[in-house]
């Protein structure tokens, strides 16, 4: 099979069917950016490191870029555009980023909102120490993450 | 809320899109038609580029063509220098691509363009480029020999040499009853961005040229494009879009900011080309790699007679548009926030086969306050004195200002601080970390035997550069306020600081929903000079206020011609115009703007502001570690950082910019680092290897806002916020770090400061 070699795959994305014809090697987060226009999965490394790309497959955090789109075939992918209500009502979590100024440039948010939901949705009322753990592996260059951490601890109702 | 809105911990109007994953970055843009481009460079440092073979790409499925240097050999194409011009620098400027000889790891020697970027780097693997290596210059040593010349008609590696000085420090020096001098250094490293750079270029239907993604001096750019091309600035236009985060690095004129609007051009077509993490390391500018020999001269009783530094910058292989500014500021900062009036400077910035320098957030000052404030913890210990006590006893004083800091940089005129009260903001940082009582506390042996100490550092900081900024205000038809400013965003949060400084002008008259701000894209006002150097709302922000004032004058003046009454007794205030005494308003900011409509004049207004000076903050910085001999790992336990910014607009954002600047600060000194190997070659290329911090390495960080000294040089008062919490990050780890390894004998003179490090300066237990 060559590279360029274009497979069927089916899937479910923000809870809508999505079936697209793509190359095999596309990448989870470019088939979301570039064949679906979800642009809110962001590439920050490509090598798996910084974590902008994560987003939620089975309700578990993978890296975007580290995952074929084929790979994801059957399984149920949510993104930063699948967390706010329809009528753009905000997650408990976001509305603490906001809150708690967890962002200022915003480029690491989509990876560190979907790492903390999948943390929360796991551990409800994590400490300090096990919300700084579980975003460990997403770089944020701005915040210095002390007010991520307060905005999970506070989505979470866990006093900081 | 109510106004006024300066000085409120607003939240961010900016935020949910970032939360909901509707921002528009460059990479988010993709127009109609659009190509792909990859950048082919150079595996070596230094080497004679004997050929580009573009026939082993032509033809490959998806290329539609590509661009070497030859393509632009005509062009006046060298990348001028923005910020810190000194002599001799012209001759060392970079053109966008390599002709005849490649000079860095990563310098680009062809463009290609496809149909996607999969055929652009399927494409770049299979392309033939000729090289005959040479020998590459990779030390400050080296540099100086010129044995191996980057530009060999230069005839030397030395791109300038300068010395600078106030008072006269052979005097100072030769009072001295002490004098402590070190050989110091500072590492390579980068701002490191989250998001990388990126470009699109596009000649649309209506003949302009338009650039997304450049956005920090889109201005200057948009000027410095067009005499690359040869073609009129208003043919073209610079777009600002969500930006990544900058620190800096981000937004100065790169090869790529000619190479993919020529692109486009060229192959008339939009052209996109998304610079990849390894590029990153490789291409966008590097910071603060020098070492310097700095003295201080004391008297017995600790007092600061003088300082001599000669600092050495290696700037890699080519000047960029940041010319001088990093070795230039750490020789001015060299002397910090204390009464010094004889300083005498050599400044050297020298030419090695790496990756070009620019500025990172504080340059300059994260290494000069390093240098001298370790400096004068060796004095404390040989005077015996404690280390906060000789830095309360030299520290400028309210009365002292506003302080002469002389003509240290040569290309800028004398300047002086302009009001601060650094004794306050240094107690505030002791007393936050209870530093008296802790002084005796980590002497005390720990059962898990780690050595505990203290690190404190003061700094001064300067922000808020001219020449001018340039405002408009608009009242728009549903009574909101539309802000035109030429400063741009990187992440900072300007349209809710600015849209605060705005609203206070017009009495809350205009709520913040209700007020807009555009910024940024080259085209929208005049007189933009950017972001850089904490200035956006120091300079921007002032210039809003003015015009703001304009047009509230304006409005009200207006507004009595229709009503026959005096202007000085109607006001803007919440519902919108009242009479003074009226206990109800007599038209909202609509109705306003209607009245203006019918009056037929225009509802906006235009100002500029010219800060007479730089503004300058200061603070200080106290650090406690715990270290661990066996492993050379170093804990902090607490940080603690202070800067009075003269007047907060918005605390919840400045303290925003506190901790992740300290925490980027902090971490540089631990982790980050460019490491070269003898061949030149960048042995930290990926994320991987290249370590930035991240949420569990420094949680217990604490930062301290002050208003003590609002700056007289501003209507607002205001110093820059976004760079203090950077500066005295190195000084103060370092001094907690040698705190606690005193009683092993380890000095601490470079960095970074990484266990590696560490554990080679440690001297062995025996067992």
């Amino acid at each position: 099979m060559s590279p360029a070699e274009t497979l069927t795959v089916a899937l479910t994305v923000n809870g809508e069917a999505v079936t697209r014809d793509i190359p095999a090697r596309l990448s989870l987060a470019d088939f979301l950016r570039e064949e679906l226009r979800l642009t809110g999965t962001h590439l920050g490394c490509e090598h798996g490191v910084c974590g902008a790309c994560t987003v939620l497959l089975d309700g578990e955090p993978v890296r975007g870029c580290l995952m074929l789109a084929v790979q994801a075939r059957g399984r149920a992918v949510t993104t930063v555009e699948g967390l706010a209500a329809t009528d753009g009502t905000l997650t408990p979590l976001q509305a603490a980023f906001q809150k708690h100024h967890a962002l200022q440039c915003g480029f690491c948010t989509p990876g560190m909102l979907m790492t903390a939901t999948a943390l929360l949705a796991e551990t409800p009322h994590p400490t300090a120490d096990e919300v700084r753990d579980a975003i460990s592996g997403n770089i944020c260059r701005c915040t210095g993450y002390v007010q991520i951490v307060e905005a999970v601890l506070d989505a979470a109702g866990t006093a900081p | 809320m109510n106004a006024p809105f300066t000085g409120q911990p607003l939240i961010r109007a900016e935020d949910i899109a970032h939360l909901t994953g509707r921002a528009r970055f460059v990479d988010d843009i993709r127009p109609e038609g659009c190509l792909h481009a990859v950048i082919a460079r150079s595996p070596f440092a230094h080497a004679r580029l004997l050929g580009v073979n573009t026939a082993s790409v032509e033809g490959l499925p998806g290329v539609v063509g590509v661009i070497t240097a030859a393509d632009f050999a005509e062009l006046p194409a060298e990348i001028p220098i923005r910020l810190a011009p000194l002599a001799g620098f012209e001759t060392f400027l970079q053109r966008p691509m390599a002709a005849d000889r490649v000079r860095f790891v990563g310098e680009a020697v062809a463009v290609i363009v496809a149909t996607s970027r999969f055929a652009a780097e399927d494409a770049a693997e299979r392309l033939e480029v000729a090289y005959e290596p040479l020998d590459p210059v990779v030390t400050y040593d080296a540099a100086r020999a010129g044995a191996s010349l980057l530009f060999p008609a230069a005839g030397t590696n030395i791109a300038t040499r300068y010395t600078a000085g106030m008072g006269d420090a052979d005097a100072a020096f030769a009072r001295a009853d002490l004098v402590i001098e070190r050989h110091m250094t500072a590492h390579r490293h980068t701002a490191l961005p989250l998001e990388t750079r990126g470009l699109i270029a596009h000649q649309e239907a209506d003949g302009i040229l338009r650039c997304w993604g450049s956005t920090k001096v889109t201005q200057w750019n948009r000027r410095a494009l067009a005499v690359m091309l040869g073609r009129p600035e208003h043919s073209m236009d610079l777009i600002e879009v969500d930006v990544g985060g900058g620190f800096g690095a981000k937004g100065e004129f790169y090869p790529e900011d000619f190479l993919i609007p020529f692109a486009a051009l060229r192959f008339g077509a939009p052209v996109k080309w998304i610079e990849d993490r390894r590029e990153h390391l490789l291409t966008t500018n590097h910071s603060r790699e020098m070492e310097a020999t700095v003295a201080m001269a004391f008297a017995r009783d600790g007092t600061m007679l003088g300082v001599r530094a000669r600092i050495s910058a290696d700037m890699g292989a080519y000047v960029r548009t940041n010319g001088g500014v990093v070795p230039a500021k750490a020789a001015q900062f060299v002397a910090g926030p204390y009464r010094i009036r004889d300083i005498a400077l050599e400044v050297e910035a020298l030419l090695t086969n790496k990756t070009p320098v620019g500025t990172l957030r504080g340059p300059g000052r994260y290494e000069a306050h390093f240098f001298r404030e370790r400096l004068i913890d060796l004095a404390a210990g040989q005077l015996g004195l404690d280390p906060a006590e000789i830095r309360r006893r030299n520290l400028l004083r309210p009365t002292d200002m506003p302080w002469s800091i002389g003509k240290l940089v040569p290309y800028e005129p004398a300047s002086s601080i302009d009001s601060s009260d650094v004794p306050a903001a240094f107690d505030a940082a002791l007393d936050a970390l209870g530093y008296d009582a802790l002084r005796d506390e980590v002497r005390k042996p720990r059962p898990d035997g780690r050595l505990h100490g203290i690190g404190l550092a003061c700094f001064v900081e300067s922000s808020g550069a001219g020449p001018s900024e340039t405002a408009r205000v608009e009242l728009r038809e549903d009574g909101g306020l539309r802000l035109i400013s030429g400063v741009s965003t990187q992440g900072q949060g300007h349209k809710t600081v600015l849209a605060q400084v705005a609203g206070d002008v017009f009495g809350g008259a205009v709520p913040m929903d209700a007020i807009e701000l555009r910024n940024g894209t080259a085209s929208l006002i005049e007189g933009g000079f950017g972001t850089y150097h904490s200035r956006a709302v120091v300079v921007g922000g002032s210039a809003i206020h003015l015009a703001g004032q304009t047009l509230r004058a304006k409005l009200l003046r207006a507004a009595a011609a229709r009503l026959q009454l005096r202007a000085e007794d109607l006001t803007l205030r919440e519902g919108g115009l009242w009479r003074e005494g009226g206990t109800q308003p007599i038209a909202s900011m609509a109705e306003l703007h209607a009245w203006m409509r019918e009056a037929g004049e225009a509802p906006d207004a235009t100002e500029t502001f010219r800060p007479e000076g730089r503004t300058y903050t200061c603070g200080a910085h106290a650090a406690h570690v715990a270290v661990d001999t066996e492993t050379g790992q170093v804990e902090v336990l607490r940080y603690v950082a202070t800067e009075d910014v003269g007047k907060a607009i918005n605390p919840l954002l400045i303290h925003g910019q506190a901790i992740g600047a300290a925490v980027q600060g902090i971490g540089a000194t631990f982790l980050d680092e460019l490491v070269y190997d003898a061949d030149g070659q960048l042995l930290t290329g990926s994320l991987a290897d290249y370590l930035v911090a991240t949420a569990t390495c420094f949680p217990n960080i604490e930062t301290i806002t002050l208003e003590n000294a609002p700056s007289t040089l501003n209507p607002l008062g205001a110093k820059g916020a976004g760079e203090g919490g950077v500066v005295a990050c190195a000084a103060a780890i370092a001094n907690a770090i040698a705190d606690a390894l005193k009683p092993l004998g380890v000095e601490i003179n470079h960095l970074p400061l990484g266990p590696d490090r560490l554990l080679r300066l440690i001297p062995e237990t025996p067992a």
